[in-house]
């Protein structure tokens, strides 16, 4: 064994899908595809990051990332640290500095970290030496919800290069739709986006993304459909007139999934606003395939954390 | 080694093989990554050919296992790893590798495996045997016995990554 | 009071029409002659200006000096000291400290506090509508008296038209200026940085240019509805200087400021979440940067003002929505007005000096006090420029309690090397 095969470096931190090169997406797809298998063992865990500690520092509830990261935190044989802050109580500005000193002392290997302002992950990224993690900042992205993307995307649609994927929703205030912009665009795929303009960010097309006003254009056009969540507060704060008319304009229905001329994939981060965004009769039928996207996420999640824990770039010498 | 030599090797190993073997129903042949997978598959033709012992085959990969990763980066790529249909439990195991040398390989391939099953038995084949190890593992069935001077190294050839079979001794500073 | 001879040179006032090397004397406080080789008799302190500029005292008339409630990051004192290290010899002082100053009292602490510190004059404005909560008026005409020179709700637009407009026709009675931050909040909608596609990219809610060019508008056309005194702060867009030109074309009694960071930065300077560059209004695009310049080239915008907005460290060592808007301004702003449009060629100095001293003095009628002028008689402050020092922003250097400035580690050129205050030298700095 001379010459090993490397993957790319990731540099000390993942913050966002914007800065990543093809070659470092693709090496975290390939790799989340041979990891896929250990969650199938008898033995659900490999020893890479035994005695090392990851800290899951979650200023934003979120229960389903956060148990996907700790799936795969442990999956890798790491110990996990969960910290949820409900931040009402606490000002949010003075938890993070100070929450990265204290880590920073604490001697923590690797941080994960959701928090309410966009920004936060590069801000702790740059205050403390363990590995950064960004698991949701603010309106800016969601690098392992965009990475599980492509993965459920290249499993069912095959290589990503010249695809059209629509992503459908509130993009203005999705961290989502921005790490899928980012890495469907630096993997080739045409992208675009459809929902009313007031959800829409300004500039978008600056972004090389066509805006499809109509949801059955956008349809017809796309090969893969990633519906994002509306919330609530939307309406109430006047982005949308009310929940029903954004279902009965916008929605994804099982009549208009029907009506397009090919098959199209149907993607969704979750948690689903069943009959606002999307039907249940979509959400649960042939063209969905939410489920193997959270299969996915833990997957992507063990990539990252193998591609990302060590220390600087060193040459590999494997010993026999 | 040349190609015959090396071939003349794999049949001597598949005879060995299927003596240690004597007794057991079936085989598990599994190779580590990446030119012992493909070692695997020239043993178990071998051993198909010469004997009438039922074989499985599946490859391992110990990136994940190793014990020397958590200083150096960038990261190897990791290979797939694949176990025949029914596991390895209360099967007879051959783990097959190219080239022994610390041991450091093996020792990271049986804790994979444990985490798998229990073998019935498990056995090491190899096709180059440098000496040198550094923990206390020894290859039930090896091809060629090599020495290798200071810096030197075994590299082994196959078809499918190198374009040809071969054993080469590359000198220091090579 | 001592005599003191400022001798050969080059004296700029535009007040005057005078750009020439001269001796200007100052006695008792006040300028006595400005004049070719005045003599120096006994007990007459002798600056040899020879290779210099000598100006007006500079005025900036939009600073946060933070006292009382925000000592921490500033005070009168600390916010003078920098002042006059940034060869200022006045300022005006906003009102939306913690507590707002709506009250006569709170406008004389100002006052006192400034005076103690005997530094810069410190003028204070007062708040339009009390606690700045823009629901009636303060009383407008108690604060004058007590030494407020406007009235201002800075920080904060006075959302209500109609009291808008009762403002500007009561404080008309006083000849008081109203001077406004245009904001129509329900457009800037909670934004930190300009719309566009860094906003997109980063994640951050934009603010249009919309949301200054509607109040800009909307002002303006109360102001020629009720001929009352506006002053239009911190100009950011092209639509609010183009507005501005066409009404000061029609006769609307308007005056309006264009600050440093205005225009010299652009929203790129925010990339990556520089807190330094977080400020309301937010740096816009290079179009509205340039409209900026043309604007203070014109005259269209009178007045260079910094908006000096001093924060504590902590403060703006956050994530990005969750730090304070503003940048401390008083000890770069010449170096900033200097190389960004002297140096380019796109005014001289002259008009420089209009912008920073004389105009500034006017539109809040400090003229009356005799700023802005070394006509004989006027009080006795002068600012003393290298305009051929170079330095580098060191914000670990200044004066100010605060450090939040994104300029760090540019290279300037024109520095204060002498301010002078009611004939008394309040600052000297580094001799090139």
């Amino acid at each position: 064994m001379a010459q090993e095969l490397v993957n790319p470096t990731l540099g000390k931190d993942l913050v966002g899908l914007e800065e990543l090169t093809r070659e470092q997406i693709t090496a975290i797809l390939d790799t989340a595809e041979t990891f896929k298998e250990i969650s199938e063992r008898p033995v659900r865990k490999v020893p890479f990051l035994r005695g090392r500690t990851v800290v899951n520092a979650f200023f934003e509830n979120s229960t389903r990332t956060r148990v996907s990261f700790e799936f795969a935190e442990k999956r890798m044989g790491a110990d996990t640290v969960s910290i949820s802050t409900s931040g009402s109580s606490v000002q949010k500005g003075e938890t993070l500095v100070d929450t990265a000193r204290n880590l920073e002392a604490m001697r923590i290997d690797m941080v994960v970290i959701r928090h309410a302002s966009s920004g936060s992950a590069k801000f702790l990224a740059d205050r403390i030496e363990s590995h950064v993690i960004n698991a949701g900042d603010g309106k800016h992205e969601h690098p392992t919800q965009g990475l599980l993307d492509l993965l459920t995307i290249r499993d069912h649609r095959g290589p990503i290069e010249g695809l059209k994927v629509c992503i459908c929703g509130d993009v203005l205030h999705s961290r989502v739709a921005r790490s899928n912009i980012h890495g469907l665009k630096r993997l080739g795929a045409q992208v675009a986006v459809c929902g009313p303009l007031t959800l829409m960010p300004p500039d978008v097309a600056d972004l090389g993304v066509h805006w499809f006003r109509r949801i059955e254009e956008a349809i017809e056009w796309a090969d893969v459909l990633n519906v994002l969540r509306l919330q609530l507060e939307r309406m109430k704060a006047g982005f949308i007139p009310s929940l029903r008319e954004y279902n009965r304009i916008f929605g994804v229905t099982r009549a208009r999934v029907e009506a397009a001329p090919r098959d199209v994939l149907i993607l969704h981060p979750g948690p689903m606003n069943r009959g606002v965004e999307i039907d249940s009769d979509v959400a649960d039928g042939p063209h969905s395939v939410i489920l193997q996207q959270v299969t996915n996420g833990v997957a992507v999640r063990m990539a990252v954390l193998y591609l990302l824990a060590g220390g600087p770039a060193q040459d590999v010498e494997a010993a026999a | 080694m040349d190609a015959p030599a090396v071939e003349q090797a794999v049949s001597r190993i598949a005879d060995e093989v299927v003596r240690l073997a004597a007794g057991a129903t079936e085989l598990v042949l599994l190779g580590i990554h990446r030119r012992g997978v493909q070692l695997a598959a020239l043993l178990a033709a071998q051993i198909r050919e010469r004997s009438g012992l039922a074989l499985a085959t599946g490859s391992l990969d110990i990136t994940l296992y190793r014990d020397d990763l958590m200083v150096v980066g960038p990261r190897p790529v990791v290979g797939q790893t694949r176990l025949p249909a029914g596991g390895i439990d209360g099967r007879t195991v051959c783990i097959v590798d190219d080239v022994l040398y610390t041991g450091r390989t093996v020792r990271a391939a049986l804790d994979e495996l444990a985490d798998f099953g229990r073998p019935r038995r498990t056995l090491l084949a190899v096709l180059v045997d440098r000496g040198g190890r550094e923990l206390p593992i020894q290859a039930d069935v090896v091809g060629e016995r090599v020495e290798v001077p200071e810096g030197g190294r075994v590299e082994v050839r196959v078809p499918e990554i190198d374009g040809s079979l071969g054993v080469d001794l590359v000198e220091a500073g090579g | 009071m001592s005599r003191v001879l400022i001798r050969g040179g080059r004296v700029v006032d535009p007040s005057q029409e005078i750009d020439a090397v001269l001796d200007v004397l100052l006695d008792g406080g006040r300028v006595a002659r400005v004049g070719e080789n005045v003599e120096a008799s006994d007990g007459t302190d002798v600056i040899d200006a020879s290779g210099l500029v000598v100006t007006p005292g500079l005025i900036d008339v939009h600073v946060h000096l933070r006292e009382p409630g925000g000592e921490h990051k500033e005070t009168i004192a600390s916010g003078a000291r920098a002042a006059v290290a940034g060869g200022f010899t006045a300022v005006v002082a906003m009102p939306n400290t913690d507590p707002p100053i709506d009250s006569p009292a709170s406008v004389g602490f100002v006052r006192a506090r400034g005076a103690a510190a005997g530094l810069a004059r410190v003028y204070p404005s007062g708040c339009i509508t009390p606690g700045q909560k823009g629901e009636q008026l303060t009383e407008i005409g108690e604060l004058l008296a007590a030494g407020a020179v406007c009235i201002t709700d800075d920080g904060r637009p006075v959302m209500n038209a109609g009291l808008m407009r009762m403002a500007l026709e009561y404080a008309q009675s006083f000849d008081l200026p109203v001077a406004v931050h245009a904001e129509e909040l329900t457009l800037s909608r909670g934004g930190t940085m300009n719309e566009g596609i860094i906003a997109t990219r980063l994640g951050l809610t934009g603010i249009p240019n919309a949301a200054e060019d509607v109040m800009i508008a909307r002002d303006l056309l109360l102001a020629g509805l009720t001929g009352g005194r506006l002053h239009i702060q911190h100009v950011a867009t092209r639509g609010g200087v183009e507005m501005i030109r066409a009404a000061k074309e029609r006769g609307v009694r308007v005056t309006a400021e264009g600050s440093p960071h205005h225009f010299t930065l652009t929203d790129e300077a925010v990339e990556w979440y520089n807190t330094n560059a977080k400020m309301n209004p937010p740096l816009r695009s290079a179009a509205d940067r340039d409209a900026v310049r043309a604007g203070v080239a014109d005259g269209t915008l009178d007045v260079i003002a910094t908006d000096h907005a001093p924060h504590h460290y902590d403060e703006k060592e956050q994530a990005f929505e969750d730090a304070p808007n503003g940048i401390v301004g008083l000890e770069t702003a010449v170096g900033l007005a200097f190389t960004e449009l002297v140096a380019t060629g796109l005014i001289d100095l002259g008009t420089m000096v209009e912008r920073m001293s004389c105009a500034p003095a006017r539109a809040m009628s400090l003229d009356r006090f005799g700023l802005g002028s070394l006509r004989e008689g006027s009080v006795g402050d002068v600012t003393i420029l290298d305009p051929l020092a170079e330095w580098t922003v060191d914000a670990s250097t200044f004066q100010s309690l605060s450090r939040n400035t994104p300029f760090g580690g540019r290279r300037l050129r024109c520095r204060a090397v002498r301010t002078i205050v009611g004939g008394r030298t309040v600052w000297e700095g580094a001799a090139r």
